[in-house]
């Protein structure tokens, strides 16, 4: 059982000493190492998930190339490590990743009890519900008594106990190590619902063989802000991770990407030129080069690029920005300023 | 006195050159080198858990577990209980698919024992075939492999299998039975019940020492059996047969009422019997054939017939080499059940070890938990494993 063995590995690493890096001093193992380590799900069409060759790629994935891009320069020097809703915490607190770039719920108890530093959100999302069409269900108060499958581990489990009590309606839970495997309970008829973050639920849905013969229900039962996390203790990297994020937001907000960074290196846009490095030495205060916001747009994209990319609306996932739009536009995505 | 080693005046040289002496250097040595490795692991553990600001408690054992638990056959749970009461279900959960499945790995095993030894070909051969077959692949394979099986191949709840009587179901939801259901009465059908156990004991013990005595034979399986029967039945009728049925029947989206055996439980229980079956057919082979055959001919030359033969001469014999591997075989099985969580049955390592560890973040504490009830599970079976055998031990005289 891999994901047994990987918690069992984590609590070996962490009784024989291997989680030396959980203290400070990420930034620069990251640059002796020559390589960044992101804990990333095992595979979620749009989100993370390796290509034919191999080659990983999705919306977790770029923003892990954006950090790399920054530390290192190179947005190609990324390793994931791949972690099921179960192990990633276990995983980054025993240092076998640098951060984590995976989907995850920032909430009261992973910040506090399970001692992560969240660095914002990437992601707006919440909780929702796929039916089969044939079912005839067109709302979530209709499940009494339906067998769902979820992914064990997951803010998902707890929103679905409380959602269910709350609403006195029964079900039967059945719980599930990886995304594959519930999809696959889903389709055999194993589950009548399958639910986890809408965003998940439209990758999902997207993979199965007849993708309109499902339905995601309208009710969002729950607040998922997904962002990356890192180990308690090393407040520079924190910064780094922190900060990462929020310049694909501004670059977007300052309408800076990926084909224009060269030209806009010449703006008169003070908060361009700190951005890119042209004026000021921010990224020297972070630790890096002067140039790693612009290694980030030029290599990986501003956050609209890495969003329509992976997962907006001309990719089968077909997300709409939505929540994710930046706050100029209706949506939630705000970064603090350059300054 | 051999002293092989010439005399010297250096009295550590001396202590080293004696072979006791020597002895209880290197012991003492290594008993210094464990405690220290030991000391080292802990102070890592305290020195880590510091690094990241994490307490070691075990309060979280109280915190509400707030997820719910599909397969909880015995103790109410709801997401309001503690973690502590998810690890008791969870660890009931496993003692359930570890007992279940050290009986059909037992009967399953004996069979295939006993068929490798046939002299007819074909029998001998399909428990071959079978034993190289389960042992070579691992239990996960099986595990998962008969999960989908049953997961993909069965029919979804609303095209149910009617397996008969309009009251047993085979879905991929799990196979639905109807469950008895006691009225006013019951009781008193439940004492009838354990009298006549009680009985049949006396009467074993009677028939025994009769035998040992007179050398009377009674037939008392037949009588036993008779007991068994008679009586409770009586007694049910008498009480005008105080017991009903919950029978099962499709609404909404699942079965509701009656008892079911769910997929997990099903897979988990087969793929770990049938594996665990094999390994105990070999034991049961090496054990019978570890029977001398001049036995069978005495027993046959005393005039007794073959069964009595293999039920008085070969079996006991065979059975004092088949225990002891017998027994490691079911603590196999037991650790192996842990295995559980790849299909999502909710056993200790699937709650405690895994989900209540997620959401409180106390790996060590879960895990040490954990650890240290299956050393607890292992060391009480192989404590009956013991007693047992030391019962069925040759008897000196």
């Amino acid at each position: 059982m891999r994901q047994k063995t990987t918690a069992v590995l984590s609590a070996a690493a962490l009784v024989l000493g291997m989680a030396g890096t959980a203290q400070a001093g990420t930034l620069e193992d990251v640059q002796s190492q020559g390589v960044l380590r992101c804990v990333v799900s095992t595979g979620i069409a749009g989100f993370a998930q390796p290509d034919a060759n191999g080659v990983w790629g999705g919306f977790d994935i770029d923003f892990c190339r954006a950090t790399a891009a920054a530390v290192l320069g190179d947005a190609s020097k990324i390793e994931a490590v791949t972690s099921t809703g179960k192990t990633r915490f276990t995983k980054l607190n025993a240092g076998e990743g640098d951060v984590l770039w995976r989907n995850t719920t920032i909430t009261f108890s992973r910040d506090v009890s399970v001692k992560l530093r969240f660095h914002g959100v990437n992601y707006y999302d919440g909780q929702g519900f796929m039916v089969k069409k044939s079912l005839g269900v067109n709302s979530a108060s209709e499940l009494d008594g339906a067998s769902v499958c979820i992914q064990t581990g997951t803010t998902t489990e707890l929103n679905l106990a409380d959602y269910f009590s709350s609403n006195n309606m029964k079900y039967e839970p059945v719980t599930i190590e990886t995304n594959d495997e519930a999809r696959q309970n889903y389709e055999a008829g194993r589950c009548d619902v399958y639910t986890t973050d809408a965003s998940g639920l439209a990758s999902t849905r997207s993979a199965l063989p007849d993708p309109d013969a499902h339905m995601v229900l309208p009710e969002i039962i729950s607040k998922e802000p997904l962002g990356p996390a890192t180990r308690h203790g090393d407040d520079q990297w924190s910064d780094i991770v922190t900060w990462v994020l929020n310049a694909t937001i501004t670059a977007e907000e300052l309408g800076v990407n990926s084909s224009n960074v060269n030209a806009m290196k010449g703006s008169n846009n003070p908060e361009i030129r700190r951005l890119l490095g042209v004026d000021g030495s921010q990224g020297q205060e972070l630790g890096l080069s002067n140039d790693w916001a612009y290694q980030i747009i030029s290599q990986v994209g501003n956050y609209g690029e890495i969003f329509e990319r992976n997962i907006g609306v001309n990719t089968p996932l077909g997300i709409a920005r939505g929540l994710n739009a930046l706050w100029t536009d209706g949506g939630l995505i705000y970064s603090p300023p350059f300054r | 006195m051999i002293e092989s080693a010439p005399s010297t005046s250096n009295p550590l040289l001396r202590l080293w050159r004696n072979k006791e002496s020597r002895g209880v250097i290197i012991q003492i040595f290594t008993m210094v080198l464990v405690f220290a490795l030991l000391a080292a692991i802990a102070r890592n553990v305290v020195i880590n858990l510091e690094a990241v600001g994490k307490q070691f408690s075990f309060g979280f054992l109280l915190w509400p577990a707030a997820y719910d638990i599909g397969f909880s056959p015995f103790l109410e749970y709801t997401n309001k209980s503690s973690h502590l009461r998810a690890a008791v279900v969870g660890l009931l959960n496993t003692l359930l698919v570890a007992f279940w499945g050290c009986i059909l790995a037992t009967m399953v095993g004996f069979v295939l024992g006993i068929m490798r030894l046939s002299s007819n070909w074909l029998v001998s051969k399909i428990s071959y075939v079978y034993v190289e077959f389960m042992r070579n692949v691992p239990i996960l394979i099986h595990i998962l492999a008969i999960y989908s099986l049953v997961v993909t191949l069965l029919p979804p709840a609303k095209q149910a299998i009617n397996v008969g009587a309009d009251s047993f179901f085979l879905s991929n939801r799990g196979f639905y039975v109807p469950s008895p259901i006691f009225e006013d009465g019951a009781g008193f059908v439940g004492i009838v019940i354990l009298i006549s156990i009680a009985l049949v004991f006396a009467f074993t013990h009677w028939a025994q020492r009769t035998q040992d005595q007179t050398g009377k034979i009674y037939p008392v399986l037949w009588i036993s059996i008779g007991i068994l029967i008679a009586l409770p039945g009586i007694a049910f009728l008498a009480m005008g047969m105080p017991l009903s049925w919950d029978i099962p029947a499709l609404k909404g989206f699942n079965f509701q009422g009656g008892m079911a055996i769910k997929p997990e439980f099903l897979a988990l229980w087969l793929a770990l019997s049938l594996y665990t079956a094999c390994f105990i057919a070999e034991i049961v082979r090496a054990g019978i054939l570890a029977v001398s055959h001049g036995q069978t001919e005495a027993a046959f030359a005393l005039g007794l017939r073959p069964n009595r033969t293999l039920q008085l001469i070969i079996i006991p014999q065979a059975l004092r080499v088949i225990i002891p591997p017998l027994c490691s075989q079911y603590l196999n099985l037991t650790k192996n059940s842990s295995l559980a969580i790849a299909i999502g049955y909710m056993d200790i390592t699937a709650t405690l070890g895994g989900i209540s560890l997620m959401q409180t973040g106390k790996e060590m504490e879960t895990m040490l938990i954990v650890m240290g009830v299956y050393l607890v599970i292992s060391l009480l079976i192989s404590a009956f494993m013991n007693w047992f055998n030391h019962r069925i031990k040759l008897t000196e005289r």
